[in-house]
């Protein structure tokens, strides 16, 4: 095969054209000294390991365990979120929005893609997606009921369109049967989903013998 | 400018679909746009308002058949190539190159958008304000299903720069941003779920007293 490249490391497939159209743009843009390889590692690294939903998640559970955080929180919550290391890009200002048992809030950008990249990471593909973009804003229920989430005909709905640089971290309220349990514990309960508001926190596995339903 | 992001209530882009375990990359490309459009941007050729003017100013057949990272990288193109950041000419290597060891500080510092606003707030919390029915040809971050409706300031933020103007080169240009609180029915006739309220973050000149 003439075009077949015998120090590629991979025979089995050949490059699809994404993969092709962004190794020719990097390789100019490096051969131009736009950007450095290194600086590209560095960002990918920062978004894959370091920086995701745990940290919202850790923010959330301090916010159940210590009333007085709770309030710092919902005065500033730029301030209050960096106090736990938690800030900078996507996250620049922070806004946190409680749930009550009378209110479900629910985060979405209608515009693009805005979302609290230092507590929760770089957003998953459904919230950018049209379907998600498109019906937050006109049909939540209906979306929530397409994550699993079927709310009390009561509770009311407030969405959340993200379109300027203020960026919400939705605080779902603490699950029952948690009382004896420490933030690390409660953290683990706090997925992403609670946090955007398409989902809830998780229950505790545990349920201890002996409590009456 | 009403272009293809805009998609609050458009219809028939079928089920929200979310993904078990999803991976933070789909492709090894997806990381590397990521990387490339946060370092491209360090460079200071555009803010983060003129690449969200590129991305929607795809056309929409092309925006919608796109995946978001890729919308991305075709804005991220546009963006070099008006630039001229890539003719033979360009001063090699640029000045602001990103380097490795800045990148945990640039990502740490972000930008800050607050801007002090000397005059008065023109709204005060719980006025009823209307979103103005206006069609910029331009970029805003004033979504058309809010347009002509009227709604409740329910905070007011301080002054923040004015996307409309900073995505064009036309300066920071602050103003003082709300959050305003549309009703469902409001928004969406006797259509709409009941129970819904909806906001949005609303700059001044987005906005007129009722």
């Amino acid at each position: 095969m003439p075009h077949d490249h015998h120090d590629h490391p991979h025979h089995d497939a050949p490059p699809d054209p994404m993969t092709e159209r962004v190794r020719r743009l990097e390789a100019a843009m490096v051969a131009k000294g736009l950007v450095d390889p290194a600086a590209i590692d560095a960002i990918i690294e920062t978004y894959a390991e370091k920086v995701g939903p745990k940290n919202g998640a850790a923010v959330v559970a301090r916010a159940w365990t210590d009333p007085d955080f709770a309030d710092w929180l919902r005065r500033d919550a730029t301030a209050a979120i960096a106090s736990m290391g938690y800030a900078g890009r996507q996250g620049e200002h922070m806004q946190a929005v409680f749930n009550t048992p009378r209110e479900h809030n629910l985060v979405v950008c209608t515009l693009c893609s805005c979302y609290p990249w230092p507590v929760l990471g770089l957003p998953p593909v459904w919230y950018k997606s049209p379907a998600y973009r498109s019906r937050a804003v006109l049909e939540p229920r209906s979306v929530l009921a397409e994550f699993g989430l079927e709310l009390p005909p009561g509770t009311r709905i407030r969405v959340w369109d993200s379109t300027a640089e203020l960026r919400y971290l939705v605080v779902p309220m603490r699950p029952e049967g948690t009382e004896g349990m420490d933030a690390g514990a409660l953290a683990a309960l706090v997925t992403r989903e609670a946090m955007i508001g398409t989902g809830l926190p998780k229950v505790p596995k545990r349920v201890p013998a002996g409590v009456p339903s | 400018m009403n272009g293809p992001q805009d998609l609050g209530g458009a219809m028939g882009f079928g089920p929200v679909r979310p993904e078990a375990d999803e991976p933070v990359f789909h492709a090894g490309w997806e990381a590397r746009v990521l990387g490339l459009t946060l370092a491209a941007g360090a460079l200071g050729h555009w803010n983060i308002d003129a690449s969200r003017h590129a991305r929607e100013s795809l056309p929409p057949a092309v925006y919608h058949a796109s995946s978001y990272y890729e919308i991305w990288l075709r804005a991220l193109e546009a963006l070099i190539e008006r630039q001229g950041l890539l003719r033979p000419d360009a001063p090699v290597p640029h000045p602001r190159r990103l380097s490795a060891a800045a990148v945990p500080a640039a990502i740490a510092a972000g930008t800050d958008y607050a801007r002090p606003v000397a005059a008065p707030p023109r709204f005060r919390r719980g006025d009823r304000v209307r979103a103005r029915n206006i069609h910029p040809r331009g970029h805003t971050r004033l979504p058309r299903y809010v347009r002509g409706h009227v709604g409740r300031i329910e905070a007011e933020h301080g002054g923040f720069i004015l996307p409309d103007a900073h995505a064009h080169g036309r300066g920071e240009a602050p103003e003082r941003l709300y959050t305003v609180v549309f009703d469902g029915a409001e928004l969406w006739g006797p259509d709409a779920e009941p129970g819904l309220s909806v906001s949005v973050d609303a700059w001044e000149s987005y906005l007129e007293p009722v």
